[in-house]
């Protein structure tokens, strides 16, 4: 940021202009990133800056977003610093120019020696007796490879357990997913992996997968094209902004009415509406209700009864007769199965989610009643962590999706049943080589593995059960530091046989490779530089499958490296040492990542999927990714092509804009497929803790912090705003526990106990609260409990405990604000 | 109500460090910042802003936002008495604040709310704190609703306006 607070640069018109997509949230905004030498600037007139602009002149407003967060000076590798100004895309079909609280600050969270950022990882790291000491990377990796060989030859693959994200934008992309997987599952061959957020290798859409439907399958348009769209624990103003007001509210306001009428001609077109399915009165509630309140319903359920709604409304518009009979004939199978298996008549359903009945009628009127022309309605269906990390994820996706089958919300434009997504996407990886889904978490509290190596991620903020997961690790770690306290003067040969000798005692050697020291790394005997984009090239897709290219236009800092280029040495490193042992069969295991670029691991992964002599890959890309270049894609800008890709022609990539619009599944008979998903309850072990505690714990996201806050938390400006975990009360419980507004307290039930600072929000239920997920100060994962559903996906919205005054006042010594972040209008 | 409580026990100890702070930056401001711009020694750190009389503080009622400009004409802003003091608030009752109108995330402008006392903008709903110098309660800027820092002139009952806190929508510099 510049030094003052009133003024910034203009990039010169030489400034270099290259495309960056948001590395934040799923939606992926396209931006620019303009690059100058420090000590110039452009001028005020059009013809002297490279935005065209007059800034002689006060720009109109939404003309643009240029604020102080929008702007840097950075240290390049040539030793020169320049000035970086990231700005959004108007000619982005994403965002359309708009920037959000996260994707504004892009430039921000750029590295610099003096800035917030300048707590970045610039070597690795060594734990030693004397704690925290750079190292190069030729030792790190002869220790980090050392081991991995020793355990590989000693244990097998199953004592080398990796923590590791498999999705796209900071911390992943098609680069690093393919270069991490083919290490791990073609080179290692490991089972015991698990994802960033989730504590197996697994998906997180198993359920409609099964149906036959990939939970990204409709555009961001066809929120504009909508007649409703039904939100399910979902809130999309904080969590995937501008994919919200950019195209789900010009829908509501009235804006899309033109372009409905042309795409559905001879179809009734009354105003959109919006249908919310989610226990908290979530700012996308009240911004909804705020643009037009008498089209927004919001259906408060009960905590974790989701399945029960869908399965009202299931049976409700069978009997209304609001179902595609034609449509379930022709292209589904495994429907009166379904129906009788989900079978629940409105009064129950009313009666376990505390909706009223007039309310569901409504609802379903809304959502699924054919249209005055006799049309079903096009409603979309949009879904994220409420039934995600909801209770039993997999019959709550394949309820919903039995009710979007049956009124035939899926393959028409203007419908859909999609997941709205955390962070990007950007998969591409051979096959996981375990048999089963293994609780890769349990395994270790249990004293399986002797090497992990969390990339980027860090459960110790984000896991279920967090205290005791975080407890297991330290006391198996602690071992390993002993060991490593003692081990004056040993090479890096004699180190891996004096660790080895901790492992086998039941200790834990614990990689951290990432671009901060994060609380995982407390735990961690070695850290890994990494880098993020704009200091690497790196391919992602967004909520709609829209594929770009994010462009280098800075180094990493000192030896920090691209996740795919480590992995590679990793590899290459293996290689050598069975190499010079003779163990040809095994060196030939870490053949294939001979990569110079992060380019090289692109064209190796993406672009190798499904061509022939090519080994199993499994890839968002399919078989056509091939046809992707570096080339093409920076040729097609922000706006990228839409996965998979269908012909490149003209100097343009194809793409699809919706999935399944034949009517034709991903299933083996081309069907998709009703699955029976019975009402289950509240699981045991959490109905126990809502028994003996008296608060519900939903927490998530808050807009303006970015997953685990690894930025934000070195941000005076963040960090001042959020200095720990917020909890929302509602004022009458809070006032019975002697609580004020800013008072910090604890949460506690029988699995841990964490802290956060208190806001009274008015509309949160007596009985209720919300507490801010993943933050490192105040782990709302210390007090989830360790239930899963069949493919352990945690349900980590649904936990209860008690909540205790701890202090006063934390507001008076951080100036935050504790007014409602969503009051509404009087 | 407990929320105002709390802020005021706070501002008991906290309120007087936030008006020396303000008391500083305006005297670096006087010393060259009112003069035209040709008669700024080289080394210039303030805008040339000026200085400006925007209201009697006699004349705010509270809660009632009373429209100026600053530092010129296209630089729409309000003051504001909020009715109890405030961080940086000047005027008798250190209460008296004023902020842009220019929403700094995209220069819609936002409307002042009197009950909740916040600033809501209509384009994409950020909401600031018009009790904690623009804090961006919640919303899509990536900084507080721009300060106009104040002065308070007790024999003619003035405030003044004389800076901005934070880049003014639409502009490169606070000043054209």
């Amino acid at each position: 940021m510049s030094r003052y607070s009133d003024r910034i640069p203009l990039p010169p018109r030489t400034a270099q202009k290259t495309l960056l997509t948001c590395h934040f949230c799923i939606v992926g905004c396209g931006y620019h990133a303009y690059k100058w030498p420090d000590g110039t600037e452009g001028g005020r007139a059009p013809s002297e800056n490279a935005l065209g602009l007059d800034f002689r002149r006060q720009q109109a407003p939404l003309a643009l977003v240029m604020t102080p967060a929008m702007h840097n000076v950075i240290d390049d590798a040539d030793g020169r610093r320049y000035n970086l100004m990231v700005l959004p895309d108007r000619g982005c079909s994403v965002n359309g120019g708009l920037a959000s609280v996260r994707g504004g600050r892009l430039a921000s969270v750029l590295y610099n020696t003096d800035g917030p950022t300048g707590a970045r990882l610039t070597t690795p790291r060594l734990r030693t007796g004397n704690g925290w000491v750079d190292t190069s990377w030729e030792d790190a990796l002869a220790l980090y490879a050392g081991l991995t060989k020793k355990i590989l030859d000693n244990d097998g693959p199953e004592g080398l357990v990796f923590n590791c994200f498999d999705h796209g934008g900071a911390g992943g992309g098609f680069e690093n997913t393919w270069a991490t997987g083919k290490l791990m599952f073609s080179a290692l061959r490991t089972p015991m992996v698990r994802i960033h957020n989730r504590p197996a290798y697994n998906s997180e859409c198993h359920a409609t997968r099964d149906m036959g439907i990939s939970e990204l399958n409709n555009s961001y348009e066809d929120a504009e094209l909508a007649d409703t769209i039904v939100c399910i624990g979902a809130n999309p103003y904080e969590t995937q902004t501008n994919y919200f007001l950019a195209h789900w509210l010009p829908n509501l306001s009235g804006l899309t009415a033109d372009k409905r009428r042309q795409r559905f001609a001879g179809e009734t077109i009354e105003p959109a509406r919006f249908l919310f399915i989610d226990p908290r009165r979530s700012a996308s509630v009240v911004v909804s209700s705020i643009t037009a309140k008498d089209r927004v319903l919001h259906l408060d359920i009960a905590p974790g009864t989701d399945i029960a709604l869908f399965n009202g409304l299931f049976t409700y518009v069978i009997e209304k007769g609001w179902i595609d009979k034609a449509f379930i004939a022709a292209s589904t199978t495994g429907f009166d199965k379904a129906a009788a298996a989900n079978r629940l008549s409105l009064a129950e359903t009313s009666q376990i989610t505390g909706v009223p009945i007039a309310k569901l009628e409504q609802a379903a009127a809304w959502a699924y009643k054919p249209k005055a022309s006799g049309h079903l309605p096009r409603t979309m269906h949009a879904y994220e962590k409420g039934i995600i990390w909801g209770n039993d994820n997999y019959l709550c996706q394949s309820a919903l999706v039995d009710l979007v089958l049956a009124t035939h919300n899926v393959g028409r434009r203007g419908t859909g049943v999609v997941r709205m997504g955390g962070h990007q996407e950007g998969y591409t990886r051979p096959p996981y080589p375990g048999k089963t889904k293994i609780f890769v978490d349990e395994e270790l509290m249990k004293g399986k593995g002797r090497m992990l190596t969390s990339w980027a991620c860090n459960n110790f903020q984000t896991t279920c059960n967090a205290e005791a997961y975080r407890s297991a690790i330290h006391r198996r770690a602690n071992l390993v530091n002993e060991a490593m306290a003692k081990a004056r003067g040993a090479t890096p040969a004699q180190m891996v046989d004096l660790l080895y000798e901790a492992l086998r005692r039941g200790g834990l050697f614990v990689t951290s490779i990432d671009l901060y020291s994060t609380m995982f790394a407390e735990a961690a005997q070695l850290l890994l530089p990494a880098a993020h984009p704009g200091e690497m090239n790196l391919t992602s897709m967004n909520g709609e499958r829209r594929m770009r290219l994010s462009q280098k236009f800075m180094s990493p800092p000192g030896s920090a490296k691209p996740d795919c280029l480590i992995a590679a040495d990793i590899a290459n490193t293996l290689k050598r040492m069975y190499q010079a042992q003779g163990n040809a069969e095994m060196a030939a295991r870490f053949v294939g990542f001979e990569w110079k670029t992060e380019e090289d691991a692109f064209n190796d992964g993406f672009r190798r999927a499904g061509q022939p002599g090519a080994p199993p890959i499994d890839s968002q890309g399919g078989s056509t990714g091939h046809l992707a270049t570096y080339e093409r894609l920076l040729a097609m800008g922000n706006n990228g092509v839409q996965l998979p890709i269908t012909a490149y022609t003209g100097g343009k990539l194809l793409g699809t804009e919706m999935l399944y619009q034949e009517g034709t599944f991903d299933t083996s008979d081309g069907k998709a497929r009703f699955l029976p998903s019975p009402w289950p309850g509240l699981p045991e072990t959490v109905a126990a803790q809502k028994r003996k505690r008296r608060f519900w714990i939903n927490n998530g996201r808050i807009n303006e912090v970015w997953q685990t806050g690894y930025h934000e938390r070195h941000d005076p400006m963040l960090r001042g705003r959020s200095p720990m975990s917020l909890l929302e009360m509602n004022p009458d419980d809070a006032h019975s526990l002697g609580i004020s507004a800013g008072d910090l307290v604890e949460v506690f039930n029988d699995y841990g106990s964490t802290r956060a600072y208190v806001r009274i929000e008015p509309s949160i239920k007596p009985g209720h609260t919300f507490m801010q997920f993943g933050y490192d100060k105040g782990v709302v994962g210390d007090v989830t409990t360790n239930w899963t559903d069949r493919n352990i996906l945690p349900y980590y919205k649904g936990t209860w405990a008690d909540v205790r005054r701890v202090g006063a006042d934390a507001s008076a010594l951080h100036r935050i604000s504790l007014k409602s972040r969503r009051s509404e209008p009087a | 109500m407990k929320n105002g409580i709390a802020r005021r026990d706070f501002l008991r100890t906290g309120g007087g460090i936030a008006a020396g702070a303000a008391g500083v930056v305006t005297q670096l401001a006087d010393a060259d910042a009112a003069k035209p711009a040709s008669e700024r020694h080289a080394g210039a750190t303030v805008l040339p802003y000026g200085r400006k009389v925007i209201a009697r503080a006699k004349q705010l009622a509270p809660g009632v936002p009373v429209r100026f400009a600053f530092p010129d004409e296209a630089s729409p802003c309000v003051v504001i008495k909020n009715g109890r003091p405030v961080p940086g608030g000047v005027g008798p009752e250190r209460d008296i604040a004023a902020f842009s109108s220019m929403c700094p995330h995209m220069g819609c402008p936002p409307a002042y709310d009197a009950k909740e006392r916040v600033f809501r903008c209509a384009c994409h709903f950020s909401l600031f704190d018009a009790e904690m110098g623009g804090q961006m309660v919640s919303g899509q800027a990536t900084t507080d609703l721009p300060e106009v820092i104040l002065e308070y002139d007790a024999p003619t009952d003035g405030v003044v306006a004389v800076a901005v806190r934070g880049l003014l929508y639409g502009r490169c510099a606070n000043t054209l």
